[in-house]
């Protein structure tokens, strides 16, 4: 049912039988159940499925926000157990903070790294600032920007402590479709040129498609991965190219069938 | 051209006290019970030049701060640790609630028996009564931080101290100065029933004042020091609370 586990040693972020429980109203509800991943180094991996399914779990997991019930994660062979600048979260609201500008919020995580003098924090801060086309908005408080320049602003906060792993949290998904195009533009090309290991949870298949080297489809009740598909198209990759449709409806037509079979194992 | 916005109050205000000192003049109410507003300002410039009314609105505003201070010290910590522990939250946190239900005045009693007519007895009942209306407020604020912010910053290596000082309690910050605002308007109403109801023998205040006003018949000194009263309690809110509750407004985009 998961994806054949090749033991290559160059495998990063390795997710080994996760099993993650949640006490909910009725009673103890298995939010992702036995998930085994390997994400490589410099890998853009997609989460993709629809609510319920556990992606955002998975995510949080990935962050050390949460904790495994059974099984294991490892970033370079070290065990996730709690929140570290190495795996860096973007969030579905930008959770940029109201009382810092937008370069104090880029500087935030910066600042928390040691070994760095202020002047090489705050180059850096503009540096990625620049990175996203908002070196001219350093003063600006969060809400002076637009919901894109935020989610950018977050990107770059995300990106400027350069953790090993940026996880992101469905990011786009309170963006406008214009807004969200641009931002695709923007990550593939930060993701081409930095080389980042990323992994994306998203309920829109075609974004996971023009994103993802890899797409993971998780079906829901409980969380499971059923199908991983390979995406070679070309990048940087457009969300209207046709190739790039047909092969998300491909996926969508496979989350469907799964969805209809009759359903194992509800508590 | 636009009228500025502070001529219509004055204009107002100038014609109401003109009303006033009309219908005192005209010998319609005794002006031993209802003083004209020229006798209210012939006390008030004569005890501008004794003296009197300065040294009162200085031993008022230093019991007022010292206390405001102490109560803000003492309160935003323990308020604080409401927040962190439930324990606290469950022992200091219901005790802080109903204690802030009690009007401030019934510390007066327990302050005299405790530390005599002194400075010390003053200052536990503003103390008093700003504590735990600041208790209540920190520990809400900071109970209503969004756990978003809090996850943020936690993936980005802030913990502990870091936490607190940098994420914490800057969002919190709003609803601490809402709080600080009502602990000094507490403070403030109990201080003037101490110093009204009690003679404190180590300084009068400006509610020692009234109260003078009131034994020796002489309403152009109570209604006088009663404005002073009202003029000190708008000068703190207008340019020193309003002030930095629009700044946190308007930096974080909540007031245009």
């Amino acid at each position: 049912m998961s994806a054949p586990l090749s033991n290559e040693p160059n495998s990063q972020l390795t997710l080994r039988n996760v099993t993650k429980r949640f006490n909910g109203r009725a009673g103890l509800v298995t939010a992702v159940e036995d998930i085994s991943l390997q994400v490589k180094e410099g890998e853009f991996l997609v989460l993709v499925g629809p609510s319920g399914c556990g992606k955002s779990t998975l995510l949080s997991l990935l962050a050390g926000l949460e904790q495994v019930d059974e099984g294991s994660i490892k970033l370079d062979g070290a065990d996730v157990v709690e929140p570290g600048r190495d795996r860096l979260v973007m969030f579905q609201q930008d959770a940029l903070f109201p009382w810092l500008d937008a370069l104090e919020n880029v500087l935030f995580g910066l600042r928390l790294k040691p070994g760095l003098t202020d002047a090489e924090r705050t180059e850096a801060a503009r540096y990625y600032l620049d990175l996203v086309g908002l070196a001219d908005k350093e003063k600006a408080h969060p809400h002076e920007l637009s919901g894109g320049m935020r989610q950018r602003v977050a990107l770059a906060r995300s990106l400027a402590p350069n953790p090993r792993v940026l996880l992101m949290d469905e990011p786009f998904s309170a963006l406008d479709a214009l807004t969200r195009d641009q931002l695709y533009g923007d990550i593939q090309k930060i993701f081409t040129q930095r080389k980042k290991t990323i992994v994306l949870v998203t309920h829109n298949i075609r974004e996971a498609v023009c994103l993802g080297d890899r797409v993971v489809l998780l079906s829901p009740n409980p969380g499971r991965i059923r199908q991983v598909f390979n995406i070679d198209l070309p990048r940087p990759r457009r969300i209207n190219d046709p190739a790039l449709a047909t092969l998300a409806a491909d996926i969508t037509t496979a989350l469907s069938a799964h969805l209809a079979e009759p359903k194992e194992g509800l508590v | 051209m636009k009228t500025p916005r502070a001529l219509v109050p004055i204009v107002i205000g100038l014609l109401l006290l003109g009303g006033w000192e009309w219908f005192v003049r005209s010998g319609r109410v005794d002006d031993v019970l209802v003083p004209a507003p020229t006798q209210i300002g012939e006390w008030f410039w004569s005890a501008l030049r004794d003296g009197s009314l300065a040294s009162a609105t200085w031993v008022t505003m230093r019991r007022l701060m010292l206390g405001f201070i102490i109560g803000a010290a003492i309160g935003i910590p323990v308020g604080a640790l409401c927040a962190r522990s439930s324990l606290a939250r469950d022992t200091i946190g219901i005790m802080s609630l109903g204690l802030q239900t009690l009007p401030s005045v019934c510390w007066v009693p327990v302050a005299i028996i405790a530390f005599g007519q002194n400075e010390a007895a003053v200052l536990f009942v503003v103390v008093m009564g700003t504590v735990w209306a600041v208790v209540i407020a920190v520990q809400e604020s900071v109970l209503s931080v969004q756990p978003l912010y809090l996850r943020a910053a936690m993936t980005m290596g802030s913990r502990g101290w870091h936490l607190w000082l940098r994420v914490i309690f800057p969002a919190a910050l709003p609803g601490v100065v809402s709080g600080l605002k009502q602990g000094w308007a507490f403070a403030w109403r109990s201080l003037m029933a101490a110093e009204i109801f009690v003679v404190i023998l180590s300084g009068f205040g400006l509610g020692s004042l009234l109260h003078a006003g009131r034994e020796l018949l002489r309403m152009d000194q109570v209604v006088g020091v009663m404005l002073v009263v009202v003029g000190v309690g708008l000068l703190a809110d207008l340019i020193f609370f309003s002030p930095i509750e629009r700044w946190l407004r308007r930096s974080r985009g909540l007031e245009r």
